[in-house]
């Protein structure tokens, strides 16, 4: 298990690197390994742009069924998200991006957990399982 | 950061994208070939995303930028040698990278830049 900050864009591409490792570790295909690594680095970089920077903790896990996967949980004390359904609308955007990140992200992964409130910081967690 | 080098052939500005992109390499990358357009007038631009394994929606968006400035500069970008798993996910997230064109590799990408010019 690794935590890793998240507080430049040099940190984006280690959270990317490291996710890879673990994608591969656990035997994601490489269509899903791509996802989840695509994922990570929309989510990190929310966690460095919106939330002020943080925190990235990756991790295998085993599902019940024996499955194996990989769990990635960002974590930040930034600002935090007013309206998680619209953050997570396709093109909604409080910046000048094109409103995919969130909303992306979620649709590349297995699992997705969004936790946040204004004021109490911003935490994600996803989980991509191997077939 | 790294920067990306890009290689004048002809009237061909060529960039092959070999290192894990940060945001911020992405942003100068688009600097240094809206200058080297002006610098020396080339018609096309090629980049080579043979080696890059993802492309999320800021790539994905500094590409489209790169498409839209190089027209400014009366040049065409071609996309070269996206990875399967890249376009399947690229989709997934939703892009399209509309305005800029696409070819399976270098040569296709020379040959349709010099049907166009």
């Amino acid at each position: 298990m690794d935590e890793l900050p998240i507080r430049s864009g040099d940190d984006v591409v280690r959270v990317r690197q490291q996710a890879r490792a673990a994608a591969a570790d656990c035997g994601l295909s490489l269509v899903d390994q791509t996802k989840l690594i695509t994922a990570a680095s929309e989510l990190a970089r929310n966690t460095l742009v919106h939330g002020g920077g943080g925190t990235a903790r990756i991790e295998v896990v085993k599902s019940d069924r024996g499955r194996s996967g990989v769990k990635i949980g960002f974590a930040d004390d930034g600002p935090g998200i007013a309206d998680l359904e619209l953050a997570l609308t396709d093109g909604w955007t409080s910046g000048n991006g094109l409103g995919l990140g969130l909303s992306g992200a979620r649709r590349l992964v297995d699992e997705f957990e969004l936790i946040s409130e204004p004021g109490a910081g911003t935490n994600v967690v996803v989980i991509k399982w191997s077939r | 950061m790294e920067r990306v080098p890009i290689i004048k052939i002809g009237r061909t500005l060529f960039v092959s994208i070999q290192i894990d992109l940060e945001d911020e390499t992405v942003v100068r990358l688009q600097e240094d070939l809206a200058n080297e357009l002006t610098a020396t007038g080339a018609s096309g631009v090629i980049i080579d995303i043979t080696a890059v394994e993802i492309v999320d929606s800021f790539i994905g968006r500094m590409l489209t930028m790169i498409g839209s400035i190089s027209r400014l500069f009366d040049a065409e970008t071609v996309i070269v040698g996206m990875r399967p798993a890249v376009a399947i996910t690229l989709t997934e997230l939703g892009l399209s990278l509309r305005g800029v064109r696409t070819a399976l590799n270098a040569e296709k990408g020379l040959a349709l830049l010099n049907g166009i010019a």
